[in-house]
């Protein structure tokens, strides 16, 4: 790819017999936002690790603008980093945790200039003097935002950067921390485990599991077409129901009932797959799968219903809050869903 | 990638310093001039003297963690527990025998309790005797003093265990119907079991390595360090390594065996709350009353602090028989400080202990770096080997470095250091390693590891990290690390006494020496200053 300015190639570690990363390969283009998303143990914080080299690949390298940078040092590789609990030194201000990493060349001015740029760039003009310990929790994560950008790094690194704040707090640090991003311009990989925080901060988002890359790209790519089970089942809400694909496309549902399904695999017509669905593709009819109304969550005007359809199966299906009652017995049809192969 | 693992430098170190001398120790207790022999083990064994000298050094320890028990852990709990008019100043008098090096304690308990001190001849002119009442001698002389300096321990355990324990749990206790002692003896003394099972401990090893107190009071009654001693001074060293060997593993037999009674750390699991609050005595006669044993208490606890000074004003020769010296003037002040060889072993203490402690201070900064690290192979290894020197007496390592570095084989990392001006720095040295990784090794601990991360990430090389953020951070912990090893390396008295030579002396050869030509006022003068610095050390180290 002639437009990637980071690229990862190939990349592996492993601890003990235990493999974290395996053969990772993902591009980031210049002023791109690349979110890694994944649960607990997928390996996305092990790829920040090693993008930013505290950890070494056992395989595979990272190439920034061409250069092969696997092999250099943290504080050789000007990559910024934000670490999740901010990792602010305590014993200086936030001024002097802001100039820690510019160039001791340059001359006191220009340091004390850059400093107070970049904590106007997060809207902390004048706090230079404070004690970190004396800020919220949401003024650190800014002035860790400003230490890390203030060398000018080439890559910024984001280890789960709203992971500490109040739900309330979260989604304003996130809007000006989207713009602050694309002000700045600079190439960022972001890790977390909130697909709506990946969602509303990477331009293109990397589905990780068990340290293998599911997907990646656009928000919207990975939510209307996703190319595996697991990307379709975790990325959203969905619900899930086993099936046979009988005809190309036609899938006959072990509930009952016939759905037209997309398949992103190919799929041999007779074998057994899994049909994933969205609650805003499934719809209340006359006619369709047959259930019963066991659940009904509010969300304002809309509902999801938990509709139950068999042995241990339950649709969710949005529809107007009134649309049904719990108890009720209603038919369900699939506007559009999806079907994976079945796990061997 | 094949790398060398982290941290291989640091461990051959010790391992060159700390189990290398031990290992050739034991060795030497199986080999004489001829070769392989079991000559001296057989002698050790069969021999009724040894035997009777190891089970007074086990006796006496065990007996001096019962005494020191009985009297700090009711301390503690009357001072964390009670609240009475003094109790702040009181309560930290009370931890002041731990400002006193070992053989200034001795030395203060002989001026003051000896059968020539001030309360013999206090007695002895009150009942008109001619003679002194007592002898301040054998096995019971050895105990008062071990109780008087390790109660502290368990005072000053008990009390940080105290007061972690929260009240919640003392309420739940009552409200389910369990009156004051069953709660004591159900609740609250299993909660600060830790705590006291590791004053236990301390006071334990201090004791099975106590040497100043055997070898001033001992008269014939023998401990395995003064045993050690002896041997060595006989020129019979074979037999010295063997008992060396011995005492050694008693040593880290007790070691294991009371590390199996600490339990796990109960409180930090589920404690959040407050101690309850110390119940202030409310009527005028326990009031009054406890204040007044507080303050006798604090009194005869900081007799020989002042017995020490007011002896040091003694001028050589002018107390005889009087009850209190005649004569008080600030000569011995003055000579020690305008005659060079009086100046000189304070001096030698000074530079020697201050080398000493620089060195494991490094040490410890280094070992807690790698500590922390994930995946420093060898992290377990140097975490075992910085506490070992705390593991085994002083005299142990003593007889272990003489031995070691007392011949030339540059091959074998032997050098000839036994005789020249290095060799007490270095004994100090392996002592203070585990006094100051203590501290920083738990400062370390408490270090956020993604601040050192952040530092590299923003271009700071592993130097830069070290001075301009870990150390900073580290400071309150370097400075108690160090404090304490710089102290104890000053009155050193057990390892110096093996291994010093003429020109290098240090202050407690020196008072040795003052007291065989009965000039108490000068050993008592070099006693008040090791008081001073060793506090004034413990104040700096202490400071937050």
């Amino acid at each position: 790819m002639s437009d990637s300015f980071l690229e990862l190639r190939n990349l592996t570690k492993r601890f003990g017999d235990h493999l974290a990363v395996t053969d990772l390969c993902v591009t980031v283009p210049q002023g791109g936002v690349l979110a890694l998303l994944g649960p607990s143990g997928s390996g996305k914080t092990t790829t920040l690790r090693l993008l930013a080299g505290f950890e070494r690949p056992d395989m595979g390298e990272i190439i920034v603008d061409g250069r092969d940078v696997t092999g250099l040092s943290p504080a050789q590789r000007r990559f910024g980093m934000v670490f999740q609990h901010y990792a602010l030194f305590p014993h200086l201000t936030v001024g002097e945790n802001v100039a820690f990493g510019l160039a001791r060349r340059d001359s006191r001015e220009r340091r004390t200039a850059r400093v107070d740029e970049m904590l106007a760039l997060v809207d902390l003009t004048g706090f230079a003097h404070r004690k970190v310990t004396e800020l919220s929790g949401g003024q650190q994560q800014r002035v860790a935002v400003a230490r890390a950008l203030a060398p000018e790094p080439r890559v910024l690194l984001l280890d789960e950067p709203l992971s500490n704040l109040d739900p309330g707090l979260r989604e304003r640090t996130r809007v000006e921390l989207r713009a602050a991003l694309a002000k700045i311009g600079v190439t960022t990989v972001l890790v977390t485990h909130e697909q709506e925080e990946a969602f509303a901060l990477g331009d293109r988002v990397a589905v990780l599991r068990g340290g293998r890359l599911e997907q990646v790209g656009p928000a919207h790519e990975l939510y209307e077409r996703p190319q595996t089970l697991f990307v379709a089942t975790f990325v959203g809400r969905a619900s899930e129901v086993p099936a046979m694909l009988h005809a190309p496309g036609q899938a006959q549902l072990a509930i009952g009932g016939e759905w037209a399904v997309e398949t992103p695999h190919p799929v041999p017509v007779g074998s057994p797959v899994r049909v994933v669905v969205r609650p805003e593709a499934l719809r209340f009819a006359e006619q369709g799968v047959r259930g019963t109304v066991v659940g009904r969550r509010y969300t304002g005007a809309r509902a999801y219903f938990r509709v139950r359809v068999g042995e241990g199966i339950t649709l969710e299906v949005e529809a107007p809050v009134h649309a049904a009652q719990i108890g009720q017995t209603v038919g369900v049809v699939a506007v559009r869903a999806h079907a994976f192969p079945e796990k061997a | 990638m094949t790398r060398r693992p982290r941290g291989v430098w640091l461990t051959l170190l010790l391992v060159w310093i700390v189990v290398y001398p031990l290992a050739l120790v034991f060795l030497d207790s199986v080999r004489g001039d001829g070769g392989w022999t079991l000559r001296y083990v057989v002698e050790f064994a069969t021999e009724r003297r040894e035997w009777s000298a190891m089970w007074a050094s086990v006796w006496i320890s065990v007996a001096s963690v019962a005494l020191a028990a009985a009297i700090g852990i009711p301390l503690g709990f009357v001072f964390e527990r009670v609240n009475f008019p003094g109790r702040r100043v009181v309560g930290a008098l009370v931890a002041l025998p731990a400002v006193l090096p070992p053989l200034v304690g001795v030395i203060a308990f002989l001026f003051l309790y000896g059968e020539s001190g001030f309360v013999a001849r206090a007695v002895a002119s009150l009942l008109n005797l001619d003679g002194a009442p007592w002898r301040l001698q054998g096995a019971g002389a050895i105990l008062l003093v071990h109780a008087y300096s390790m109660y502290v321990y368990f005072y000053l355990f008990t009390r940080a265990g105290l007061a972690r324990v929260d009240s919640s749990m003392i309420e739940a206790a009552h409200a389910l119907g369990t009156g004051p002692l069953a709660t004591l003896t159900r609740v609250t003394l299993p909660l600060i079991r830790p705590q006291l099972a590791a004053a236990a401990l301390l006071t334990f090893m201090t004791s099975l390595g106590s040497f100043s107190a055997p070898y001033i009071f001992g008269g014939g009654f023998r401990v395995m360090t003064t045993q050690i001693v002896a041997s060595k001074l006989n020129g019979d060293l074979g037999m010295a390594a063997v008992e060396t060997a011995a005492l050694a593993i008693v040593a880290l037999v007790g070691l294991a065996l009371l590390r199996r009674t600490q339990g796990t750390d109960l409180v930090a699991a589920v404690g959040k709350g407050t101690p309850p609050p110390a119940r202030t005595l409310i009527r005028p006669l326990a009031r009054w009353g406890a204040a007044s044993v507080g303050w006798i208490l604090g009194g005869v606890l900081l007799l020989p602090h002042f017995t020490l000074i007011l002896v040091s004003f003694v001028p050589a020769g002018t107390w005889t028989t009087e009850l209190f010296p005649p004569t008080y003037a600030t000569v011995n002040y003055i000579a020690l400080v305008t005659e060079p060889e009086r100046l000189r072993p304070l001096l030698n203490s000074l530079w020697m202990a201050a080398v000493a402690t620089l060195a494991a201070v490094g040490v410890a900064v280094w070992a807690g770096r790698l500590v922390v690290q994930r995946r420093v192979t060898l992290r377990g290894a140097i975490e075992t080997l910085v506490n070992i020197p705390w593991a085994v007496p002083g005299t142990v390592l003593a007889i272990a470095l003489a031995t070691t570095f007392s011949v030339r084989a540059p091959w074998a990392g032997r050098w000839v250091l036994v005789g020249t001006f290095l060799i007490l720095p270095l004994a100090y040295l392996v002592r203070n390693i585990p006094i100051a990784a203590g501290s920083i090794l738990a400062g370390f601990r408490q270090l956020d590891p993604s601040l050192d991360e952040a530092a590299s990430s923003l271009g700071a090389g592993r130097w830069r990290t070290l001075r301009t953020v870990t150390l900073p951070l580290l400071r309150a912990a370097l400075l108690a690390g160090g404090a304490l090893a710089f102290a104890t390396a000053l009155g050193d008295f057990v390892t110096s006494i093996v291994l010093y030579t003429f020109d290098t002396r240090p202050i407690s050869i020196e008072i040795l020496g003052a007291l065989r030509q009965f000039d108490v006022g000068m050993a008592a003068t070099y006693g008040v200053v090791l008081m001073l610095f060793s506090a004034t050390a413990m104040a700096v180290g202490t400071r937050r």
